[in-house]
């Protein structure tokens, strides 16, 4: 009897897999459908011209390509010179945040000080701000700093620089904290018996232990002061100043005329840094991401 | 001379005592082990040495130097971690050369002492593997030679060999004692294991509830324990523990465990217990090994006894064999010829010449 009875658990679990398998398939075609759409209809709609743009054809396929929008913005200054800002920006807000968040994720969780645990949870608090809250204050801290030193800071990209921490240090010091504390404690004894500083501490075994961490977070402030809309539209205003996602906005939208070929190309292209980074970086994204989950 | 010294030394958590108050001084080149219970600051106090846990007060010296508020670092320590605290993105030699590339030593003289070292500790091949390419016992081992190749005053060992399988244990055990005789240098080794502090240390420090229960060699501590927790704690099967009264009568003395069982105290023991007489509060502590089953001769001082054996338990070269006694479980080291049986009575043979007595109100032994 018994030996009869054992093959049959076996099979269940194995039809069990292959439903749990045909399941996910299932699911994540549905989910591949929805994302991968609307990149599809940008490429495709940026290879027609306005006038296929506009004919009543099949919208889904080009019937005569051409580069055109492609050369258009690539021999445009003005869309150079957005490109040019949001990379500036993008790669300082990067610098900033990383600085600010390791060394405040390090002393967050590992130098013992009096509201150390309360000012790590005020810094994952202050991400729960939204940033739609926050640009009237800011507006006002702008009116307050120009009437104070004289400098004026509103409409010029570089505000962006100051403005954009505001949102990634909060976030990815919270992401680096959950990474530190995983690493074991007796890692950094061992470092400071051995004869290191708390910044070699930091510098020779947290970064690269955390590495993955490191990466997630600059993951996520690349593309945070890459793609931010709200805050560039409400800070600059000259065209020169703007950085993509604005840029796009203002000047390939003229009054009630849309040029979506120009548009879509600007927003192919501006997508492609963020997609170049997460193909790269993409499994220690994962790592980092999940790190807390699965070492406590 | 890199004595260690321990002046009144107390550590706090949030007012709840960790350490209360210990002096322990450790000579040059010593290797003593810390032992005790969890949570009785056996490793807090290797921590405090370690400079890796501030003192709420009192003084430790290394080398004749106060070093309260000397940072790690510069103390000259080196500590093996009971989780090894290997680098994980460093090769085993970029583990142990990294407090050497620290300090700015040359390449070369990096190179020549972690070969050497390597060498003693038998990892030349795994010089070049990560970590977590490396077993437990090897992991062990480059922690180890991480400690060695800085050639610090002193090494501090914090329950180096917990998180191995018993028998490399055991291993491992001998080859800390193998690399303590060629390198010569103090060492303070914490475990909770009393046969790894038995079998390492020229010293044991018994510790418990945060304070120290009694400093001696290895043979004094199971021979001559100063207190009840230390003869409990100190050897495996643990010794017996049997209430009883002390009587006199005519000038001879007696222990009275219970009812009419009354075992006469040897010659030469009476005049140390005679002050002791006629008190009720008494353990009587036998180690196994000096309860037997009852043999054709018996020397004076053993003394013949019967009682019910409840469990056994054959080890092969002896066999365990359980009893109640007085209310107390005791544990006999029998031959196993002797073929004693569950459930049946015998005859044993308590060596009281090895008795311990103990005053169960102070916990001291008399």
């Amino acid at each position: 009897m018994s030996t009869l009875a054992l093959p049959a658990p076996r099979a269940s679990l194995k039809r069990e897999r292959r439903w749990a398998l045909i399941w996910s398939y299932v699911f994540l075609v549905i989910f591949a459908v929805i994302f991968l759409t609307p990149p599809l209809y940008m490429l495709v709609t940026s290879l027609k011209t306005s006038a296929e743009i506009s004919a009543v054809t099949l919208p889904w396929w080009v019937f005569h390509p051409t580069l055109e929008n492609y050369r258009t913005l690539f021999t445009s200054e003005q869309y150079l010179t957005f490109f040019r800002n949001s990379a500036v920006v993008a790669l300082s807000v990067v610098a900033i945040t990383m600085v600010i968040s390791i060394l405040a994720a390090f002393s967050l969780s590992r130098m013992r000080f009096w509201g150390s645990a309360a000012l790590a949870t005020g810094v994952f608090l202050t991400y729960l701000i939204p940033e739609t809250l926050l640009f009237i204050p800011l507006f006002k801290i702008f009116a307050f700093v120009q009437d104070w030193t004289g400098i004026e800071m509103m409409n010029h990209w570089w505000v962006l620089i100051v403005v954009y921490p505001t949102l990634t240090v909060p976030f990815c010091t919270w992401i680096m904290i959950g990474y530190f504390a995983s690493i074991p404690k007796e890692l950094d004894e061992a470092a400071l018996i051995d004869g290191a500083s708390y910044f070699q501490v930091l510098t020779r075994i947290f970064l690269p232990v955390a590495l993955p961490g490191v990466i997630a977070a600059t993951i996520f402030a690349f593309t945070v002061s890459w793609a931010d809309f709200l805050y560039p539209m409400a800070f600059t205003t000259s065209i020169d100043q703007m950085v993509l996602p604005a840029g796009i906005v203002t000047t390939l939208i003229k009054g009630d005329v849309y040029n979506w070929g120009q548009i879509m190309t600007a927003a192919l292209l501006g997508a492609l840094p963020p997609l170049l980074i997460y193909a790269f970086l993409m499994d220690y994204y994962i790592a980092g991401l999940t790190a807390g989950a699965t070492k406590g | 001379m890199a004595q260690v010294n321990l002046r009144k030394v107390f550590k706090e958590y949030d007012e709840v005592p960790a350490v209360r108050g210990i002096d322990l001084d450790i000579g040059d080149k010593e290797f003593v082990v810390l032992v005790g219970p969890s949570g009785c600051g056996k490793t807090t106090t290797l921590r405090m040495i370690a400079g890796l846990e501030d003192i709420t007060d009192g003084e430790i010296l290394i080398g004749g130097d106060v070093v309260n508020d000397v940072p790690p670092k510069d103390r000259d320590i080196a500590m093996v971690f009971q989780n090894y605290a290997l680098y994980p993105h460093m090769t085993v030699h970029e583990n142990m050369s990294f407090g050497l590339r620290l300090k700015r030593v040359p390449k070369d003289e990096i190179d020549r002492r972690v070969k050497a070292v390597a060498s003693i500790l038998s990892i030349t091949e795994l010089l070049n593997r990560k970590p977590k390419q490396l077993s437990g016992g090897q992991r062990q081992r480059v922690a180890m030679g991480r400690a060695i190749v800085r050639n610090p005053k002193v090494f501090l060992f914090d329950e180096p060999l917990s998180n191995l399988d018993a028998k490399l244990r055991v291993h491992m055990r001998t080859e800390i004692k193998k690399v303590h005789q060629k390198v010569r240098t103090t060492t303070v080794y914490v475990t909770h294991d009393q046969v790894e502090a038995m079998t390492l240390a020229d010293r044991v420090v018994v510790m418990n509830a945060g304070l120290i229960e009694q400093v001696g060699t290895p043979h004094e501590l199971y021979h001559s324990p100063a207190t009840l927790f230390v003869a409990g704690f100190i050897g495996s099967p643990a010794m017996n523990m049997m209430r009883c009264g002390l009587e006199e009568t005519a000038g001879a003395l007696r222990l009275k465990l219970h009812g009419d069982l009354a075992l006469p105290v040897p010659q030469e023991r009476v005049a140390r217990y005679q002050p002791h007489a006629g008190k009720s509060n008494l353990l009587l502590g036998l180690r196994p090994e000096h309860l037997t089953e009852m043999r054709s001769q018996s020397a004076p001082g053993q003394s013949a006894f019967d009682a019910t054996v409840e469990v056994t338990e054959p080890m092969g070269m002896e066999t365990l064999v359980f009893f109640s006694l007085n209310g107390a479980e005791v544990c006999a080291r029998t031959n196993p010829a002797a073929n004693l049986q569950p459930g049946k009575r015998a005859q044993l043979l308590a060596d009281l010449r090895y008795m311990h007595l103990i005053d169960e109100t102070s916990g001291r032994v008399l």
